[in-house]
């Protein structure tokens, strides 16, 4: 498979008056050609930070991308100025937001919204541009879409709404689509309706999404592959099966653990103790020690390598070395 | 729309007629009369005089006569300059006003707007400090202290305006930033703040994952939704300059409207106190009605109907 998505030790900061809040220290990630990767973590490990780096979205100042690479069909991003990154956000890289009830600009059109993407990238008539977004609205199932491109935002539903957002991320048939959250501010029924339209574009257009979320059930809905984000690292990255049968990282499996559950019948649900750590001066070693039921002396020293477990899973875990598992099973 | 058109502006009427009533009777609370000076006049003369002028007959009766004034439009000769009836006073000053008043608003609304603009977009760097700064200068300092100030630096110490009167557009420069410099003040902060919100919300960030240049992101998605409170003060702002113009007319000496309102408060000009207040009332309502209007069209989620729906 090709990969078109390769990011590489990418540090991203945000420097405030109180200090440099180091959103993001270090993530690898690779995306390929046709499949959903899932990046999952809890508020604040930074995982939207990576997202919008991606893109170059981050607000700068305070944001900088301090460090890494990331590389999007052979060109690093980081690289690239203002203009040429303009020439890729919408064209081959899309993006949905959180929210759908803010992701549209109240004061106009969602037809006038929706071909203003297409309109600035391609050289393409009013008119072209118009049937177009019709395609699009009829392809994320909006009824009567010819009178509801003269409407605005306000005349929709949420889901709708997101739906909308979804056709405008699409208009320029984008390789790679990154949704931030995308069904979080939705009710339940509606959220089950955008992910199975998420998997029929992916069947219909061949591309390459990142969820991002912190919703375990979307993830084991719509996911090849999981990355598991904590305080700005990638602590564990596996195949679906892998991060849901087998977790390795006390973290993943601490997720998992405080997800309810229906073929567990009765069992409590156990959730993790205490918080992430302060990001103005992260630990030296794994960010995960002072809230991990097995941590050692090590694990607050040094930071973990990585451990290969298959060849699409990895994790970041002392308790892998074999050291570890030696003082384990003495004790 | 036509409904909702006709509902404000019988609105509006009743408006200025509750306005016009209050003038009435406050200007007739008020101690003297225009006859009534320190010059004795033979006893026949001042009741000639006042049955000329309808002013023996009973206050309610005037008030029936004046309002048939407002009806048809004609309010009569002034009483203290007896060549003059108050429609031609009107129709003199009143061009001369307006001049003065719109070209303090177009002044205040794009200085204080672009003001507004360039201070978020470089917000808590220099020119926002610069802006902000003169921003709240403008805000302080009354506009009569800043005419005075201008005229003593600009037309008295160097020559670079004329000091007084209403010729030329060089005349004009003077009265209108003296005059403008407060409702840009106040348009400059609104602005700021508001597009300090705007460029903080979802829908910008949208606009740039499009791929849109930063010019087009901010002049048609953030500018917009931005200028809404700056166009709901706009009315308020208006009704500021209106009344600013009475001082401002009188400090550059420009025969406008301002001046023969005030004048005729000082003498007592029934009729032009009258008519003056009338129009001055009837064309703020009018202003403020046209905001009301903008704001609609500006923004689609208010519906200028009032049947629910949609």
């Amino acid at each position: 498979m090709d990969k078109i998505l390769d990011i590489k030790d990418l540090h991203v900061s945000f420097v405030t008056y109180g200090g440099e809040v180091q959103a993001v220290r270090g993530v690898n990630l690779e995306l390929y050609k046709g499949e959903t990767l899932a990046i999952v973590g809890e508020s604040g490990c930074g995982k939207s930070v990576t997202a919008n780096s991606i893109m170059k979205l981050i607000p700068s100042p305070p944001g900088k991308i301090k460090h890494g690479s990331i590389h999007f069909k052979g060109k690093d991003m980081t690289k690239l100025s203002n203009k040429e990154v303009r020439k890729i956000r919408g064209v081959d890289i899309s993006m949905i937001f959180q929210d759908p009830m803010t992701a549209l600009n109240p004061t106009l059109t969602i037809g006038d919204q929706l071909t203003e993407g297409i309109k600035q990238h391609r050289k393409i008539s009013a008119k072209q541009a118009n049937h177009h977004a019709i395609d699009m609205l009829k392809l994320v199932g909006i009824p009567n879409p010819d009178e509801r491109m003269k409407q605005y935002p306000h005349q929709f539903s949420g889901g709708m709404r997101q739906r909308i957002v979804i056709a405008m991320a699409l208009i320029c048939e984008p390789e790679l689509l990154i949704a931030d959250e995308p069904t979080t501010a939705l009710d339940v029924t509606i959220q089950a309706q955008i992910l199975q339209l998420f998997q029929k574009i992916q069947r219909e257009t061949g591309v390459s999404i990142i969820l991002i979320t912190h919703d375990l059930g979307i993830v084991a809905k719509v996911a090849n592959r999981i990355a598991v984000m904590y305080a700005g690292k990638v602590i564990e990255t596996g195949t679906r099966q892998e991060i849901f049968y087998h977790p390795n990282h006390p973290y993943t499996q601490g997720l998992l653990n405080s997800v309810p559950r229906l073929d567990q019948k009765g069992e409590r649900l156990i959730p993790i103790d205490g918080t992430p750590p302060d990001l103005f001066a992260p630990p030296e070693g794994c960010p995960f020690t002072a809230r991990c039921p097995k941590a050692m002396e090590v694990c607050s020293r040094i930071y973990p390598f990585q451990t290969e477990l298959s060849q699409t899973h990895a994790v970041e875990c002392w308790l892998q070395d074999e050291r570890a598992k030696k003082y384990i099973a003495s004790s | 729309m036509a409904k909702y058109i006709i509902k404000r502006f019988a609105l509006m009427v009743i408006t200025v007629l509750i306005i016009a009533t209050l003038t009435f009777f406050l200007m007739n609370l008020l101690p003297g009369s225009p006859l009534n000076e320190e010059r004795s006049t033979n006893e026949a003369v001042q009741q000639n005089l006042e049955a000329h002028f309808n002013l023996d007959e009973p206050l309610i009766v005037q008030y029936v006569l004046y309002l048939k004034s407002i009806a048809t439009l004609d309010f009569g000769p002034s009483i203290k300059q007896p060549t003059e009836t108050v429609n031609s006073l009107l129709s003199r000053g009143f061009p001369i006003s307006a001049e003065l008043g719109i070209w303090t608003i177009l002044t205040a609304v794009i200085s204080g707007i672009a003001l507004g603009v360039f201070a978020a977009l470089k917000h808590n760097g220099l020119i926002d400090y610069i802006a902000m700064t003169v921003a709240v200068l403008g805000i302080s300092v009354p506009n009569f202290v800043l005419a005075t100030l201008l005229i003593q630096e600009l037309a008295v110490n160097r020559d670079f305006f004329p000091a007084a009167t209403w010729s030329s557009p060089a005349h004009m420069v003077l009265p209108i930033l003296a005059l403008a410099t407060g409702p840009m003040a106040i348009i400059a902060r609104l602005t700021r703040s508001s597009m300090l919100e705007t460029l903080t919300q979802d829908y910008i960030k949208t606009a740039r994952a499009k791929g849109l240049s930063p010019v087009k992101v901010i002049i048609k998605h953030a500018l917009r939704n931005a200028l809404m409170p700056v166009v709901t003060i706009l009315g308020t702002l208006m009704a500021g300059i209106l009344t600013g113009t009475f001082v401002i007319e009188k400090i550059f000496a420009i025969p406008g409207m301002g001046k023969y309102f005030v004048d005729s408060i000082n003498q007592r000009d029934y009729p032009v106190i009258m008519g003056t207040t009338v129009f001055y009332s009837a064309f703020l309502v009018f202003m403020l009605f046209l905001v009301d209007i903008a704001y609609g069209l500006l923004d689609p989620r208010i519906k200028l109907h009032d049947e629910g729906g949609g």
